[in-house]
């Protein structure tokens, strides 16, 4: 190819890209530096207040307890919602693996949670909820929480595992059958470590979605009772949009994003450590 | 696995999906009933909550503003992904493996580290209330996803495809449009949907840049659904059938197309 040819497809190339880059740049990433921004300043708009504060926002935010609150109540909603969603989902993705004739029928009875908004979810558990009163008990609320978010979510990870699955040769199942393994240890042996790079990629989307969640708890719970369910995202977004304390509120929501930018980082390695061993 | 088998698993699936058929039974079910306790099965099955949520609620218009905005957001996704997932399967783009990578990793920020700043320039911009508003929030996370699929799924295309249009006399932009495109049909479907479901569903930006019944999405209007002293179930439960069937619907159809592309991509919910 000569350069001439060369420069015209790296012109063509970045028409093509400019416009979603574009998008990206302006509603994605100049919104998170002027996060940052505004996280180091107190900027309460209703009464005319704008001023820089320096770090004074993530130092209160260390010592107040509403914050330890919402980031133990993040990682339990999340440690929980994910581990119960990758042991029911291995188990929706095995049934399915074996399923012939109605195989499509399972898929679209497994889609039929996950399609729907969040909202609706929300609102589908609460009416199975009103007779027990869960919802407004301090200790029953997050798992009523967690048990919603398990609803909607497991079978992203039943179809993410169920892929993973039908593209491992059946031979190699019955190869152990024939040296004599049982269903569980060949369960053990083969399947579960063939499936564990794709548990660990499909763990870590679901993380990510559970650390950021909002819609589910925002309109079933609201964050209570007692702020029993007040997540990190509801407590950076009653700063952001209901006390009006915007720096206060950005600051929150950088540490959320330091958060995600922390397991997606030993996620990845976790990965690798895995790749490595197989 | 024997067919009987086969069946329990089936009945299992079918109990745990099983809360959206109750709920579909609650919407039809009179509230009478349901304040008698009648929480299971409607001995009068009855339209009547349809009819409150179509004539006395802000749902109607919320589901126009739901379609709109979602198939917009659709179009927009689609085209702009498709183009740019283009230049970044088979064109020379300088420093593109940091770019992939850069656009998977905005995949995983979360909506609340921008809707603050984000808040205040659409406000800045007179664009709050507006489905405008919505729809490039839509976009901007609809984006990353798009170019990051589209490109995998243009990748794994043969390139004879296209030399054979080069030898034809063709440019790149008439073989993006004539063999491409068509021959990535699925592919781009399934994005489509995928886009389509997010943006329908998507609460945290329709919540915080709408104001009125002007701009609020269905799952806007579902969330902050009237009820003055005490809910009202049987028209919650009619205005979630409602803002659930557009989805439904669109899986649905595209269920072959939906299953294939999540289960090449690995997409995030």
């Amino acid at each position: 190819m000569t350069s001439g040819a060369d420069r015209a497809e790296r012109r063509l190339a970045a028409v093509l890209l400019a416009p979603a880059l574009a998008v990206l740049a302006s509603v994605t990433l100049y919104p998170l530096a002027q996060a940052l921004v505004l996280s180091l300043e107190r900027r309460v708009p209703v009464f005319g207040i704008d001023e820089f504060v320096g770090l004074r926002h993530y130092a209160f935010l260390l010592r107040d307890p509403a914050f330890a609150n919402a980031l133990r109540v993040t990682v339990v909603f999340t440690v929980a919602s994910v581990a119960l969603e990758v042991i029911l989902g291995v188990a929706a993705a095995l049934a399915l693996a074996t399923m012939r004739r109605w195989r499509a029928a399972g898929i679209g009875l497994l889609l039929l949670p996950w399609c729907l908004p969040g909202v609706v979810t929300a609102r589908i558990f609460e009416w199975l909820y009103e007779p027990t009163g869960w919802l407004g008990i301090p200790g029953r609320a997050l798992p009523a929480l967690i048990v919603a978010d398990v609803w909607r979510t497991t079978p992203f990870l039943a179809l993410f595992a169920y892929a993973r699955l039908i593209s491992i040769p059946p031979a190699i199942g019955e190869a152990a059958a024939v040296d004599g393994a049982g269903w569980l240890a060949t369960f053990r042996t083969i399947t579960l470590p063939l499936l564990a790079p794709v548990l660990l990629t499909a763990a870590l989307f679901r993380t990510l979605d559970a650390l950021r969640a909002f819609d589910l708890m925002y309109v079933l719970t609201g964050g209570g009772p007692a702020a029993t369910t007040e997540t990190l995202t509801l407590y950076a977004y009653r700063h952001l949009f209901q006390t009006l304390q915007l720096g206060l509120g950005a600051a929150a929501a950088v540490l959320v994003l330091v958060i995600v930018a922390l397991v997606a980082w030993a996620h990845v390695h976790a990965l690798d450590a895995t790749e490595a061993r197989t | 696995m024997s067919h009987r088998r086969e069946l329990l698993v089936l009945l299992a699936l079918a109990v745990y999906a099983s809360p959206v058929a109750w709920q579909l039974l609650t919407s039809i079910t009179p509230s009478e009933e349901l304040q008698q306790g009648a929480r299971l099965w409607p001995s009068h099955p009855t339209l009547a909550s349809y009819a409150v949520v179509f004539t006395q609620s802000p749902l109607p218009r919320a589901l126009v503003n739901s379609i709109g905005i979602a198939l917009t957001t659709t179009l927009l996704g689609t085209v702009l992904g498709t183009l740019g997932a283009y230049a970044l399967a088979r064109l020379a783009v300088p420093g593109r493996r940091a770019l992939v990578l850069g656009i998977l990793m905005t995949t995983a920020l979360p909506a609340i580290a921008t809707v603050g700043p984000l808040y205040l320039t659409m406000r800045a911009l007179g664009l709050r209330d507006t489905w405008g508003a919505v729809i490039i929030a839509h976009t901007s996370i609809a984006l990353p996803l798009m170019l990051w699929l589209m490109a995998r799924f243009l990748r794994a295309l043969p390139r004879e495809l296209e030399d054979a249009a080069f030898v034809d006399g063709a440019g790149r932009l008439q073989a993006l449009r004539h063999v491409v495109v068509p021959a990535a049909a699925p592919g781009i479907a399934s994005a489509a949907v995928v886009t389509f479901l997010l943006s329908w569903n998507e609460f945290l930006f329709a919540y915080t840049f709408t104001a009125t019944e002007a701009s609020r999405t269905a799952p806007v209007a579902l969330a902050l659904f009237p009820g003055v002293f005490e809910i009202p179930w049987a028209d919650v439960a009619a205005a979630s059938v409602l803002t659930s069937a557009p989805p439904i619907l669109v899986v649905a159809l595209l269920q072959r197309a939906l299953v294939r592309g999540l289960l090449a991509g690995g997409v995030r919910e």
